[in-house]
């Protein structure tokens, strides 16, 4: 009895590999794909290449002082490091609701779920109104975290919530129950069958939500703007600093800002890809 | 006895899927459960894998009694109807899943691995995704991924049902043969009775969640305990208040004697090598089918005068319920 018998080897994958290198364009996809590439450098790369022109038009050094300057650096500082443990608690607590959401059942779900959108939905100064008469001098929780670093946090926070939510959870409901229920009998415990059957799944989703909260993270003005004070080298943050730079009439100095915050969102999408690539592989 | 099954009852909501159910599994042997869909047959093979709880009754695993036991803890192999591979995975590692969870030696692992792989006929592929193989090709990998902790029961949930007609009989028969070479205790559900009667030692028939028999194929088919499994293993008809299979009754034209009953044919219908011939009797039709020589030698067609009899020595006979 041989297999080749039973079921043919398919080399699908290889014909398919071939296919795709020599393939020519058709006149309707060549045309579809010219108003693509035309619509994505007007509305994306065109700025995006003017801005990192003008932030080095003062050629190298007075890229680096601009960025260097102490208020600015600060600036960075605090919105970097910010967004990426407003990520961390996101991927977190973004995925722990998801689960919830999936694979719970419990009155008011339903409204849960609407109401995991609202920071989307609302106007970002609407959220900075709400997060500042909750949590400002006159707080009725007696909580008061305006002019602080907190301050900052907590509306990131509020804002990048449903992010990671609303990617993983698709992912999460289609997932095979019933390999789990295989691991299971193959002897592997529920946190094993977690962290290698189902989150290797969701480490795509995880991944897209993560980039998304990120880079929200990073150009969030609105939600922050009341609450944080803006204090120079204490609450200022990124937005705020190239807002004031411009009323400086400092538009160089702008933009480099703006440069290196595009250098480091570029460079968090690709280190998250390759992150979730190997875990997906490692399995 | 491999596998002991005492008075289990389980609900799901108002729907009752096993009715103090008790049936006892035999070791070393491919045992069917046979029966209709929402049955309980797949539920019932679900407890046994401790992967729904039964609300009363026991199981005992090989003398072990595992009502209470986590599906971790039972040792028993599962393979599902849409073959729950694991995506993510090569088929070589979804293979050694269960034995990295053991923590076993790489290299021993390797080893065991390449051996299933060879027994499933599948080394070739060791390296692919699942989503790189067709569908007879899955599930023979979650056979070996079943097979490689060495369970003490293989339990199949329709393992075939989600194929095509003819991959389905390739695998049937080859299930057959791997079970003559691994001689683990099996125990697979199937609504297809020809898969059941062709592959199984055993046959377990549950209907309405309750166990209709069980018994050999043979048994089965040649002694049904009522009238649903004689229905459900094969094709039946009506002469007077007796089930007959459609085979077992003889037609012949001329003078009538007593035992036969008179009729009118009404159709006649070729399907291949068998002949399908409706008789009308006044108040039935009986159906009856013959091989080829044997309507030839009648020479009858429909509207012919025939006679219809019961073939003498035919056990398949009950009394048809009122």
């Amino acid at each position: 009895m041989s297999s080749a018998l039973l079921v043919p080897d398919r080399p699908a994958a290889s014909r398919r590999r071939a296919a795709r290198g020599g393939r020519r364009l058709t006149r309707v996809s060549g045309l579809g794909l010219g108003i693509a590439m035309m619509w994505f450098s007007l509305l994306v790369l065109i700025p995006l290449a003017a801005v990192v022109v003008t932030g080095t038009s003062g050629g190298w050094s007075g890229f680096w002082d601009a960025v260097t300057n102490e208020q600015t650096a600060a600036a960075i500082r605090l919105t970097v490091g910010t967004a990426f443990l407003v990520t961390v608690v996101n991927v977190i607590m973004g995925t722990l609701i998801a689960w919830v959401l999936v694979r719970d059942r419990f009155p008011g779900q339903r409204a849960l779920e609407v109401l995991i959108d609202i920071p989307f939905a609302l106007p970002t100064i609407v959220a900075g109104l709400v997060l500042l008469s909750l949590y400002g001098p006159n707080s009725p929780l007696g909580i008061n975290i305006a002019n602080a670093r907190p301050a900052v946090f907590l509306a990131f926070l509020f804002v990048t919530l449903p992010f990671v939510v609303r990617t993983v959870q698709p992912v999460l409901a289609e997932l095979d129950k019933e390999a789990e229920e295989a691991a299971m009998s193959l002897g592997a415990s529920k946190f094993t069958v977690f962290r290698r059957i189902i989150l290797p799944s969701l480490t795509p989703a995880i991944a897209a939500g993560a980039a998304l909260s990120f880079a929200r993270g990073v150009s969030e003005y609105g939600s922050l703007v009341l609450l944080s004070g803006n204090l120079p080298m204490r609450t200022e943050v990124t937005s705020v600093r190239i807002l004031s730079s411009i009323e400086n009439d400092n538009v160089d100095s702008a933009a480099a800002v703006a440069t290196v915050l595009l250098v480091i969102s570029f460079a968090v999408i690709v280190i998250l890809d390759l992150l979730q690539r190997r875990m997906v592989r490692r399995g | 006895m491999s596998i002991e099954i005492k008075n289990v009852n389980k609900r799901f909501g108002d729907f009752v899927a096993l009715d103090n159910v008790s049936v006892s599994i035999p070791s070393g042997q491919l045992t069917a459960l046979l029966g209709p869909s929402g049955g309980g047959k797949s539920t019932l093979l679900r407890i046994i894998a401790g992967l729904e709880s039964a609300e009363s009754g026991t199981v005992e695993i090989e003398g072990l009694n595992a009502t209470k036991l986590p599906p971790q803890k039972r040792n028993v192999g599962f393979v599902f109807q849409h073959y729950a591979a694991f995506k993510h995975l090569s088929v070589a590692r979804n293979v050694a899943f269960g034995l990295e969870i053991r923590k076993r030696p790489k290299d021993e692992i390797r080893e065991r691995v390449n051996e299933l792989l060879d027994l499933v006929h599948l080394r070739q592929f060791a390296d692919r995704l699942p989503s790189q193989l067709s569908g007879g090709q899955r599930q023979r990998m979650a056979l070996a991924r079943a097979l490689a902790v060495q369970p003490t029961v293989l339990l199949l949930d329709e393992p075939f049902g989600a194929l095509d007609a003819k991959v389905r009989k390739e695998l049937r028969d080859w299930l057959r043969r791997l079970h003559d070479e691994v001689h683990v205790t099996t125990v697979f559900v199937t609504h297809d009775q020809e898969e059941a009667l062709e592959v199984a030692d055993e046959i377990v028939v549950i209907n309405e969640g309750r166990v209709e028999q069980i018994g050999s194929p043979d048994e089965l088919y040649d002694q049904p305990a009522n009238d649903f499994v004689m229905k459900f293993l094969g094709p039946v008809t009506q002469l007077g208040d007796r089930l007959v299979r459609p085979h077992d009754l003889h037609l012949q034209v001329g003078e009538r004697d007593a035992e036969a009953v008179s009729g009118r044919v009404t159709r006649v219908t070729r399907i291949g090598f068998e002949i399908r011939v409706e008789v009308s009797t006044g108040d039935q039709v009986v159906t009856v089918t013959l091989n080829r020589n044997e309507f030839l030698s009648l020479g009858i067609g429909t509207g012919a005068e025939v006679q219809v009899r019961v073939a003498p020595d035919v056990p398949a006979v009950v009394r048809a319920a009122a």
